[in-house]
């Protein structure tokens, strides 16, 4: 096992994080996913500490799965939503993260509309500062739980050949994973109508494609991206249902891929229409793993950071 | 202690095992990660070889109950208990006993497992400098060091050399 000492770091994002550190997370959040197996699925690990979550965006799985994180290892966790804080009387984030490091916070987890908002507050506070997702920019620990579903199911990520499908342009979902899979030697093709394609595909490292069924040829892993409805203020595509047609991911289409094929979804999904309906109950459906997945990571993510220095 | 004394030493346990808990019914070996692990599973085999049956083995992670949480880094492993320990006898194994932190932060660990009918210790050496009221049922050497010296034990499943326990001046280099 690598061991990088994290301690005292922020997760702002998965670009830019080394191999080891990663690996350090997954193999971390392995140790939590025997945590969560257990009959009594609670450890005193961070009796004491307080960990803040700050969501101005809606959010069901990312929030909850980062309170049960940090209630399972015994922290204190206080939720804020936006509109209860006092952002909404119009106080600045800069005054609002300064005062909940006054009052003692350990650790901070952040959603925001605003790509580039937790890299700001990081430099504001002392304490750790976690993104769970801004803007359109990032959304590591989704990243990361999918690294480790994906560890899970194949053993290794080294050489495997993941296509992205969906909504890319709006998507930290889709940044996060060509970050995180590229760290770990694994392949990326972006599959997408040009307009869903982000402004700067020619300088991620990925291949593009705009035809579903060529960019699925020969595929391991098929991440299916949300359609971000609420993020489209422009006419994108003609139709949900054309939409659907060219870039649904049903079962006929993933027969372009490999047989052993995995799927792969960040949820909430669209059933029936970037996702065919009976997709997620395929036995190559990782689907409900990434979430058990996403409390292992977040709870390993918080150990880690949160832990002794040096 | 050279691969020959740990290896006595190891089977001289397993007796002391089976002849104080009257045979092995209802006895489970649970190895302290990491070098607990394969000395309990040693002592499981030892034990079988004497003749009185299968015991099952199992590891135990304890970063997640350590009282030094804030004070060192610790990689944190995954646990494998695969069976029940309610009602059980429960060895805990471990290379070195010293301050008795890891030992409490083990029998804490354990009880989130189950609740054993008992617990007994068996440690590889036992190097004196208690912190806490713990004792070891079962020792294989008692080693009198300074608090300055450093005990490294060497494990043949984990280290790429043969068995061996040495006593090293200074500060740990791990």
């Amino acid at each position: 096992m690598s061991v990088t000492n994290l301690a005292g770091r922020d997760l702002l994002g998965l670009e830019g994080m080394t191999r080891d550190e990663i690996t350090t997370i997954l193999d971390t959040a392995v140790t939590f996913s025997e945590v969560l197996r257990r009959d009594v699925k609670k450890v005193p690990t961070l009796r004491g500490k307080s960990v803040v979550t700050m969501f101005f965006e809606n959010s069901t799985r990312t929030r909850t799965s980062f309170e049960a994180a940090g209630k399972y290892m015994s922290a204190d966790v206080i939720n804020i939503s936006g509109s209860t804080s006092s952002a909404s009387k119009g106080e600045s984030l800069r005054d609002t993260f300064l005062t909940l490091q006054a009052l003692t916070a350990d650790l901070v987890v952040m959603r925001t509309p605003y790509s580039g908002a937790c890299h700001q507050a990081a430099e504001w506070v002392n304490i750790p500062v976690v993104n769970a997702g801004d803007g359109m920019h990032e959304h590591p620990t989704q990243g990361l739980l999918d690294l480790l579903t994906l560890r899970d199911a194949k053993g290794s990520l080294e050489g495997l050949t993941v296509a992205i499908v969906g909504d890319i342009a709006h998507s930290r979902v889709a940044r996060s994973n060509i970050w995180g899979l590229n760290a770990m030697g694994a392949t990326v093709r972006l599959v997408a109508p040009k307009t869903l394609l982000p402004s700067d595909a020619d300088r991620l490292p990925v291949t593009v494609h705009t035809d579903l069924r060529e960019g699925l040829e020969g595929v391991d892993v098929v991440n299916v991206l949300r359609l971000q409805l609420e993020r489209q203020n422009r006419a994108l595509f003609p139709t949900a249902r054309e939409y659907c047609r060219l870039y649904g991911v049903t079962r006929d289409a993933l027969k372009s891929a490999k047989p052993d094929v995995l799927v792969l979804h960040p949820g909430p999904m669209n059933r029936g229409l970037e996702i065919g309906g009976d997709v997620p109950e395929m036995p190559q459906s990782l689907i409900e793993k990434q979430v058990t997945n996403g409390v292992a990571v977040r709870m390993a993510v918080l150990y880690l950071l949160l832990g002794a220095e040096g | 202690m050279d691969a020959g004394e740990v290896r006595r030493a190891l089977t001289r346990i397993a007796h002391e095992i089976v002849e104080r808990n009257k045979g092995t019914a209802d006895v489970v070996l649970i190895g302290v990660l990491r070098r607990g692990e394969p000395l309990a599973k040693r002592l499981a085999e030892n034990v079988s070889r004497i003749g009185e049956g299968e015991v099952p083995y199992g590891s135990l992670d304890i970063a997640l109950y350590r009282d030094d949480y804030d004070v060192r880094p610790h990689p944190a492993r995954a646990s494998n208990i695969p069976f029940d320990l309610t009602d059980k006898t429960v060895i805990l194994v471990d290379d070195v006993l010293y301050t008795g932190r890891s030992v409490r932060a083990a029998i804490t660990a354990l009880m989130d497992f189950g609740r054993p009918a008992a617990v007994q210790l068996a440690v590889l050496v036992d190097r004196g400098h208690r912190e806490l009221p713990i004792r070891a049922d079962y020792v294989g050497k008692n080693l009198p060091t300074s608090r300055t010296e450093h005990v490294r034990v060497r494990l043949s499943e984990l280290d790429n050399s043969d068995d061996a326990v040495i006593i090293q001046k200074g500060e740990p280099v791990e």
